[in-house]
């Protein structure tokens, strides 16, 4: 019997390239636009030319992002809480990618829940730090003297390295032109690309320039963040909030979610919400829970912005020689906005080297990673209004604490509570399995247990620490 | 090592894993370098490797239930983040070119010691 020669790796993967659809496949000499320079567009360019490479595919790539990463302030922002979850920071480094000491300002260890009835403080199952607190850009207004480096720049050097050109020319108008996107620019130049990746989030008007392409792209639902930076020193950052973020569930009228995360120098505060305004960020940071825990009379908010949060899916976000990722497509809802850039970015790009760029191309193999997301979601509804229903009750609220507590106080107790909280607020695992946790018969009894409980309570505010695993 | 550190810091001369005890994680060397040694059945303790920043160990614990083949320990102040083997196999089945990074090094591994196996056989010809 003859042997065949042994292949290379490259040979390997070639096998798996399809060869039907040629009109859409990346050649040698294809080229690729890449819209927004954030997560989503670096992942997704890093990957593309990672695996083209692989398969000796030589395409070219420009990644198209006013944004200067090394400016502090709103010039170099890209305006997010800046929480790398746990899961995320396990990928990255399976991938080889390590996160450098100078780009994360904390590693968090524990998250602390606040609530008027008391706080419970929730470990990372294995005592590590596993959740990176960082800034996307170059951190905020007066932090020219912080000795950080942006998580954006980070990520658009690692895609630089790996070929992609950064070019800081403003997009005009989108076209089709002979089946090819054709790209404007403000200089009054056009260029035309082979595939063009949507990765300019949802505070940007490039999707509308899409109309050309298709109509089929509707817009996903958006809600307002509130995110304030807050300066003191470094020590005092971290005598007040530790290694933890700072997560709040209170009574306040129109309230829903808000975090207080240790960076450095700085403090940041998230809120997240339909009703959001100035009036409900000042009676929340006037609440007493919240005065206990961060007094931001001493620390000056020096940086804030009203950013739109992507709160789900868009319909179909791809289309012949289109594809959107990261919030321009599709997120998880509410947590991990970065774990989803990853996550879409990859499939995007691996669907684009390995199968093509055609919407068939999209639908068969980039969409059962968005469907997934999707999916995950809806249960997360489920979960959040769940939660929203409990944090507005005292009697609820005391029985999440007593639970938790009671799981704490208990060696080898079964971390029922611990671990939904800890997985709802750091977003380290799909809401589907918080949801199957919430059906275990020990979490049901031993929450009927501190319901009933808490109908006659003890004295229960003292704040407890224990691992959740 | 203190601020933006992501694992946890280990000691000098502190045993990340150790040889013959079962482990269901891998290790992946975030900062600092680590010490790879493996017993002999004399007892006596040989030099494998150092590992550095983006480097992994202990990964055939995902693939296998084995137990340890090696000790890894701290050389000088190192920090190590620990990856879940449930985790790691369930983002394996999502994405599989996930693997595509551990089977590039299991396969440095592999022509390494082939290259070993090699320099042994020629020494003592």
């Amino acid at each position: 019997m003859k042997l065949s020669p042994p292949t290379s790796v490259a040979d390997s993967f070639s096998s798996i390239v399809e060869d039907d659809d040629l009109d859409f496949n990346l050649r040698d000499g294809s080229r690729v636009a890449v819209v927004g320079g954030g997560p989503a567009g670096s992942f997704f360019s890093y990957f593309l030319l990672k695996m083209a490479n692989a398969i000796d595919l030589d395409i070219e790539v420009d990644i198209f992002e006013p944004r200067a990463f090394q400016y502090c302030g709103p010039a170099g922002c890209n305006h997010c809480g800046g929480i790398v979850s746990e899961s995320l920071v396990q990928i990255l480094a399976t991938e080889g990618i390590v996160l450098p000491e100078r780009v994360v300002q904390r590693g968090v260890e524990s998250y602390v829940v606040h609530m008027d009835v008391g706080d419970v403080s929730i470990e990372s199952p294995v005592h590590e730090q596993r959740i990176a607190a960082l800034y996307r850009g170059n951190g905020p207004r007066e932090g020219g003297d912080a000795p950080l480096e942006s998580f954006d720049g980070y990520l658009q050097g690692m895609a630089t390295d790996s070929g992609a050109n950064v070019v800081r020319k403003l997009i005009t108008d989108v076209e089709s032109r002979g089946g090819l996107p054709y790209l404007k620019f403000a200089d009054g130049q056009a260029e035309s690309y082979d595939l063009v990746a949507v990765a300019a989030g949802v505070n940007s008007n490039f999707i509308n320039m899409l109309d050309d392409l298709t109509s089929e792209f509707e817009p996903p639902k958006t809600t307002r963040g509130y995110i304030c930076e807050f300066k003191s020193t470094e020590k005092e950052i971290h005598r007040i909030l530790g290694k933890s973020v700072h997560v709040f569930l209170l009574d306040i009228p129109r309230f829903e979610f808000a975090a207080i995360i240790p960076k450095g120098q700085f403090a940041t505060v998230v809120m997240v919400g339909d009703d959001l305004d100035q009036e409900l960020v000042h009676a929340f940071l006037n609440d007493p829970v919240v005065r206990r825990t961060f007094p931001t009379d001493t620390t000056p908010c020096v940086c804030s912005c009203s950013p739109l949060i992507n709160l789900g899916a868009r319909k179909r976000p791809y289309a012949d020689r289109v594809v959107m990722i990261g919030d321009s497509g599709i997120t998880r809802l509410y947590k991990d906005g970065i774990g989803a850039a990853f996550r879409t970015g990859k499939a995007a790009a691996t669907t684009a080297v390995f199968h093509g760029v055609s919407k068939k191309d999209f639908e068969k193999h980039y969409w059962p990673t968005c469907r997934n997301i999707v999916n995950d979601n809806r249960v997360g509804k489920v979960m959040f209004a769940t939660n929203a229903i409990m944090k507005n009750s005292r009697l609820t609220r005391r029985a999440m604490l007593g639970m938790a507590s009671k799981e704490q106080a208990k060696d080898g107790a079964k971390p029922h509570m611990s671990s939904l909280l800890w997985n709802m607020f750091t977003g380290s695992a799909p809401y589907v399995e918080m949801f199957r946790g919430t059906l275990h018969p020990g979490f049901i009894y031993n929450l009927l247990l501190s319901v009933s409980g808490s109908l006659w309570p003890k004295s229960n505010k003292k704040q407890i620490k224990r691992k959740v695993a | 090592m203190v601020r933006g550190a992501l694992g946890k810091v280990y000691k000098d001369g502190e045993d990340i894993i150790q040889q013959g005890k079962t482990g269901d994680s891998m290790y992946v060397v975030q900062g600092g370098r680590v010490e790879v040694v493996q017993k002999s059945e004399d007892g006596v303790e040989q030099h494998l490797a150092f590992l550095e920043a983006g480097d992994f160990f202990g990964e055939m614990a995902v693939f296998e239930k084995e137990v340890r083949s090696a000790t890894v320990r701290a050389a000088g102040k190192a920090r190590v983040l620990k990856i879940d083997k449930k985790a790691l196999l369930t983002r394996i089945r999502e994405d599989p070119l996930l693997a595509v990074n551990l089977l590039k090094t299991m396969s440095h591994r592999i022509r390494y010691l082939n290259a070993e196996i090699s320099r042994h056989k020629e020494t003592h010809l």
